[in-house]
């Protein structure tokens, strides 16, 4: 049942844009340079929809919608920046500062953080919600990277990539709710895991200070994304 | 043309059939207060008197009256008597009155509202058959709308039925049941599955339990009748580990449906197959929200997924999948029966048919019922409930669970469907129904539902993960008398703010209890705050 | 900017810095304006704060930097007294923004940290001190979760740059805009 894809025409932010109907809001506002900010979305990984920053408004829909889960359709109109979602983002990423223990200026990955960028850009100033101050400890048994809880947004983009690109699936997501962590094997120290291949694919699709390699230090962290859309596109065309 | 099957089913519950039955409710409610006990003391009083060819001593499900428990009924094919609060010291003396007077002190009156005002369909069998045998279910007609439809109807035309019944889906959002089955019906999906909804997680609700308690037949009927008219061949119903008794009957009614040839292939010897199956949820509430349970039937981790896709189009196995909750599914075996049309006629305009709720909280008769959609509250509460115990005022009515809202006192003689509870900030939900006299602090009924989604949350999305937490502090620092003066445009914030973004249902119904009671009953919230003393959090002196 | 950040001004305005439960680097930044400190006191007075020798807080201030976090009793009735004598006050840097590297302590039992620094610490006794020193609060806060805040001024410190803009601005009753000069941890 292969048709072939058309090509729709749709509005984003009164912007007339075109796309392939089997493209999402946030690959074509992304191709188009229209900002939507994203955390655990990731070219090159499933799509998961859950840190909730996409949301944007589609004409025909009373609900929010995700853009980086929502498809396009011909004559679509997108809103991306009206004050609700405006707002919304800001709490959101207020929420998610609030969680965990986020002190940005003794972070390794100070500088180089998707969620330190996004508050700046997002307009988070400060965090109006009280901190939560979990008692996070970190895993450093592995011989190569270490894992910091204290700055896990639960993207849960290690937890895809080692399942869906490495094949290993060490990582996944342990607990409920506001008490979820990921861990590797069944909580294993990550040193100690069996199905750890030490590819480091988790250290670099990290968005924040969460996993990163042993002997950095604050700020020093530098994230090797180039790999993913690569990789992809290697193991695709092999196919 | 009856089946085969059904005759010599029939015929096995005529030949128990006796002149006087002694029935014993033995659901979970009754059997928590001794239900069991009674029925044995019941059983070895009529051994004793050796009077087993004259009476029967059956073990029925949910009578319904769950305050007055155990409850037994004494009837022949005229009278029934309905005892209250019976113990094993009574069965003699109940037993001794068969076919004399009844004893007046045990006896449950039944021309009261409680019982009176239901209209009984998806209960109909309930506390009258024994929930463990086929032949009972069979005996009052049950499997014969599964024969008729696999026998006599197309798929198309039982599809027809259940559009024309107005039927919505009673999980809780009230989604047209028809629609969502056309939907199953017209995937081109060579595999289809139909599933059941059984992972009733409400606090308070407990409909869904007795009904797969008290006649699991009549929902396994429905699944069959649905994967008939979808064109599935396998079920699954997902029913919470907690709940053991239903569990077990569940079983069994799979075996004897089996055994019976009412389920497997070749179905009363037609062309039609259908197996039944049952996965049990490990205690995770948001395996109730239909894509998580999905994932949860395939033993992967139960967390939501953004829809679309629905499962209708890609659910269990990436397959279309029909899901429906224990309710829908007991009704379908009526609509086929009488006829859609015939369903359609109770009811409103836009809500057909009956709703089961779970009566509970300050109210003098708690328990099951089922009454007709557009019945006012007031009824339901005051008549059909007794109203408050001592006498007090109902301050409110809280219906869909955690989902759900608080329904103001002024508003109680609104009509019950979904669109009238949707216009007072409540929603139908899936039937548990709390009343609350003047006593109730709503900030603290907000805080507790709040606790309960936080808890519950999965934690995937982070407005649901974050956010429950968040809205529960400032609720508990304003009990505490320690919130602070933006604390409540902060909540207000919140709750739109995850009703808006979280991923599923869940989470955005979660802020729901806030919003209603913070309608209705906003002095309490100011209340609160007017007596909050932001105070310095002092550490203890000199910790050594 | 919330309109009272530009709030009237009295003509000269008075403006007061404060040092909380942190590093000081925020006022080492402030200092590092160099030459443009002479800009600065030509457009407003410091009439309290640690760079000025002022014991006590004036009855009225038009402007108020805070640095820190609110750690102890001190802190608290501080910044409650500055609140009330300022026109505008500013989170000034992480530490009274967002509670920054202080409230590192608050994951960890303040018994287990009086264990750690003061019988470990034998220079001075080994005794946890209790006369003449302020009481911790058992929580570390930043400012805008004890008084409320007109402008949240990020970093750690802010750059001389971010803090001479957005205190021109204000000075000059424009509304400022720190986010795009800095950030959390910049």
């Amino acid at each position: 049942m292969t048709s072939p894809t058309r090509v729709v025409t749709l509005r984003i932010d009164d912007r007339e844009v075109s796309a392939r109907e089997d493209e999402t809001i946030l690959q074509v506002a992304r191709d188009n340079e229209i900002f939507i900010p994203t955390l655990c979305c990731l070219e090159g990984l499933s799509t998961w929809g859950a840190c909730r920053l996409c949301l944007v408004e589609v004409s025909g829909s009373n609900k929010l919608l995700a853009a980086c889960a929502t498809r396009v359709a011909q004559d679509l109109e997108v809103k991306t920046n009206t004050p609700r979602i405006l707002a919304y983002r800001r709490t959101i990423l207020e929420l998610l500062f609030s969680e965990r223990n986020h002190v940005c200026s003794v972070c390794v990955a100070n500088g180089e953080c998707e969620l330190q960028n996004l508050a700046q850009r997002c307009g988070v100033d400060h965090i109006r919600v009280s901190y939560r101050y979990p008692e996070l400890s970190l895993d450093l048994s592995n011989d190569l990277f270490r894992l910091d809880p204290n700055r896990c947004i639960l993207c849960t983009r290690c937890v895809r990539v080692c399942d869906e690109i490495e094949g290993a699936h060490t990582w996944d997501v342990m607990g409920r709710g506001i008490d979820c962590q990921v861990i590797t094997d069944l909580k294993a120290p990550w040193g100690e895991s069996k199905s750890c291949t030490s590819c480091g694919k988790c250290v670099h699709v990290c968005p924040t200070g969460a996993l990163s390699q042993r002997g950095t230090a604050i700020a020093e962290v530098h994230h090797h994304r180039d790999f993913l859309p690569y990789l992809t596109q290697m193991r695709g065309e092999r196919d | 043309m009856p089946s085969d099957e059904l005759v010599a089913l029939k015929t096995k519950a005529e030949q128990r059939n006796r002149a006087n039955r002694i029935c014993v409710c033995t659901a979970a409610s009754c059997q928590s207060v001794g239900a069991d006990r009674v029925h044995k003391a019941f059983e070895a009083e009529v051994n004793k008197s050796q009077r087993e060819e004259q009476v029967e001593v059956r073990a029925v499900g949910c009578m319904g009256l769950c305050s007055a428990g155990p409850l037994v009924r004494i009837e022949n094919d005229e009278t029934a008597v309905l005892y209250r609060n019976v113990t094993e010291q009574d069965a003699s003396a109940l037993a001794q009155s068969i076919g004399r007077a009844p004893v007046e002190r045990l006896i449950c009156p039944t021309d009261v509202p409680f019982f009176t005002r239901q209209h009984k369909i998806v209960l109909a069998n309930c506390g009258q058959i024994h929930p463990e045998r086929i032949e009972d279910y069979v005996a009052v007609g049950g499997y014969e709308a599964l024969y008729r439809a696999i026998t006599e109807m197309t798929p198309g035309e039982v599809l027809a039925d259940v559009k024309a019944s107005g039927l919505r889906g009673r999980g809780g959002a009230g989604y047209p049941t028809g629609l969502k089955w056309q939907t199953v019906a017209k995937s081109p999906d060579p595999v289809k599955y139909v599933v059941c909804n059984a992972d009733e997680g409400d606090p308070g609700a407990f409909m869904d339990r007795s009904v797969l308690e008290s006649d699991p037949h009549r929902v396994l009927e429905g699944m069959a009748i649905a994967a008939y008219a979808v064109g599935a061949n396998l079920g699954y119903v997902y029913v919470r580990a907690e709940y053991p008794l239903a569990i077990s009957r569940l079983r069994l009614a799979i075996r004897q449906a089996k055994a019976a040839n009412l389920l497997g292939q070749n179905v009363a010897g037609t062309r039609f197959e259908f197996s039944v199956d049952i996965r049990l949820g490990a205690g995770a509430f948001v395996c109730g929200e239909e894509t998580a349970l999905l994932l949860s039937i395939e033993g992967r981790r139960g967390q939501p997924r953004p829809r679309p896709p629905y499962p209708a189009e890609r659910g269990l196995f990436g397959r279309a999948t029909l899901i429906n909750n224990v309710e829908t599914y007991a009704n379908i075996a009526t609509i086929v029966d009488r006829g859609g049309a015939s369903y359609a006629s109770i009811g409103t305009e836009r809500s057909k048919g009956t709703k089961v709720f779970a009566l509970a909280g300050q109210v003098k008769n708690t328990g099951l019922i089922e009454v007709p959609m557009g019945i006012s509250l007031r009824e339901i509460v005051e008549d059909m409930g007794g109203g408050v115990p001592a006498g007090g005022r109902i301050k409110a009515v809280q219906t869909g669970g955690p989902s759900g809202g608080c329904i103001p006192n002024e508003h109680l003689d609104m009509p019950v469907d979904y669109d009238s509870l949707q216009q007072v900030g409540s929603i139908m939900g899936s039937g548990g129904m709390i009343v609350m006299d003047e006593s109730s602090n709503m900030v603290e009924v907000a805080r507790y539902f709040m606790e309960f989604s936080m808890s519950e949350s999965c934690g995937k999305c982070v407005p649901c993960r974050v956010g429950t937490y968040q809205m529960h502090q400032i609720l508990s620092r304003m009990l505490s008398g320690c919130a602070g003066p933006g604390d409540l445009s902060m909540l207000e914030e919140l709750t739109r703010a995850v009703g808006e973004t979280s991923l599923c249902g869940l989470g955005q119904s979660a802020p729901n209890p806030i919003k209603s009671t913070l309608r209705y009953y906003r002095s309490e919230y100011e209340e609160a705050l007017r007596k909050s003393r932001p105070s310095m959090p002092l550490a203890e002196e000199g910790v050594r | 900017m919330t309109s009272a950040t530009t709030a009237g001004l009295t003509q000269r305005p008075r403006l007061a810095t404060v040092w909380l439960d942190g590093c000081s680097g925020c006022h080492m930044s402030l200092l590092d304006l160099d030459a443009r400190l002479f800009e600065l006191v030509s457009l407003c007075d410091v009439v309290y704060g640690p760079l000025v020798d002022t014991k006590r807080v004036p009855e009225e201030i038009d402007l108020t930097l805070v640095e820190g976090a609110v750690s102890s009793d001190h802190d608290w009735h501080l910044v409650i007294e500055l609140r009330a004598r300022s026109k505008l006050l500013v989170a000034f840097g992480d530490c009274a923004v967002t509670g920054n590297v202080p409230s590192m302590r608050n994951v960890v039992p303040l018994s287990a940290i009086y264990q750690r620094v003061f019988p470990a610490a034998a220079a001075i006794g080994g005794d946890c001190p209790t006369v003449g020193v302020p009481r911790l609060l058992d929580r570390v806060l930043p400012v805008h979760q004890v008084v409320s805040v007109d402008l949240f001024l990020p970093g750690c410190p802010p750059a001389a740059e971010a803090i001479y803009q957005v205190l021109l601005d204000v000075l000059a009753q424009r509304a400022p805009e720190p986010l795009k000069l800095t950030r959390f941890g910049a």
